[in-house]
């Protein structure tokens, strides 16, 4: 688990700084939704479990993804029209993609 | 709009700020090992795209975009949203990326060698992010020219116009 969390750590911090290089600003939010995680994980977990248990977390990394993509989404359109409050509009973006991947894999995997 | 590498920002980082990121990141990898033993890989899986530095990006971006209007005289609250807003729509495009990543790994990890399939998607996608952002950028120029061409600014202008 500890060498989980400083591979996960770097990785996320590598993506994070490219992300601080690249300007304009939208471009460098790619590195924001970068595989870091999956990253630090994937190899880990072949080892471990073999191809084919990896192979079942992508699929549902699908899901995940698209309500990373629907919460960020709706993140940016909020903060840009009603300029509310980063902290709060990002915390309830966390919250929402819990609602959204817990919901995209009821209604197609469960 | 021209893709450019600048190093001020780096300098505008603190270095507990790199610590902050470091801490985020290694937390929800190991969170999300932990909940795939507990719950199995199929809810496991879906914390691999959890978005784990969007709270902190947007808040650093804000409060260095704040600072920089600041220390310039000006107020930078509006400015800091604004910029926060804009990397969070990018991050958006980039989880595209994200599923086309983890579209790969599930139909071709079987397939080869888990290094070759973590680079193949790894490159996916970069790609697919990368031709989304540009997708963006030439849609939006268009809705500008027209917008420009039938002496309208804006979505809104045209909306109402048209009532």
């Amino acid at each position: 688990m500890l060498l989980r969390f400083a591979v996960g750590g770097v990785v996320v911090s590598v993506f994070a700084l490219l992300g601080d290089l690249l300007k304009p600003k939208s471009f460098a939010g790619l590195f924001g939704a970068a595989p870091s995680v999956a990253l630090a994980t994937l190899g880990l977990t072949v080892m471990k479990n073999g191809k084919a248990y990896a192979s079942l977390e992508a699929r549902s990394m699908v899901l995940g993804a698209v309500a990373f993509m629907i919460c960020a989404w709706l993140t940016g359109r909020t903060l840009i029209q009603r300029r509310t409050s980063v902290l709060a509009t990002t915390s309830a973006a966390i919250g929402l993609w819990f609602v959204c991947a817990i919901g995209l894999w009821f209604a197609l995997i469960r | 709009m021209k893709i450019k590498i600048d190093t001020s920002g780096l300098k505008e980082s603190k270095w507990y700020e790199y610590l902050i990121r470091f801490l985020f990141g290694g937390l929800v990898t190991a969170t999300a090992g932990i909940i795939a033993k507990r719950y199995g890989p199929e809810i496991g899986g879906l914390f691999l795209a959890f978005p784990a530095i969007l709270t902190a990006s947007a808040t650093l971006i804000e409060k260095h975009e704040k600072e920089k209007k600041e220390d310039a005289g000006m107020q930078g609250a509006v400015r800091g949203k604004l910029a926060a807003g804009v990397d969070a729509i990018g991050a958006s495009m980039g989880a595209l990326g994200l599923a086309a990543f983890a579209l790969i790994i599930w139909l071709k990890l079987l397939d080869y060698r888990t290094a070759i399939a973590l680079t193949i998607a790894t490159i996916a996608w970069f790609f697919t992010a990368v031709l989304v952002w540009k997708l963006r950028q030439v849609i939006g120029k268009r809705i500008k020219a027209r917008f420009s061409v039938s002496g309208v600014h804006s979505a809104a202008e045209l909306r109402r116009n048209r009532s």
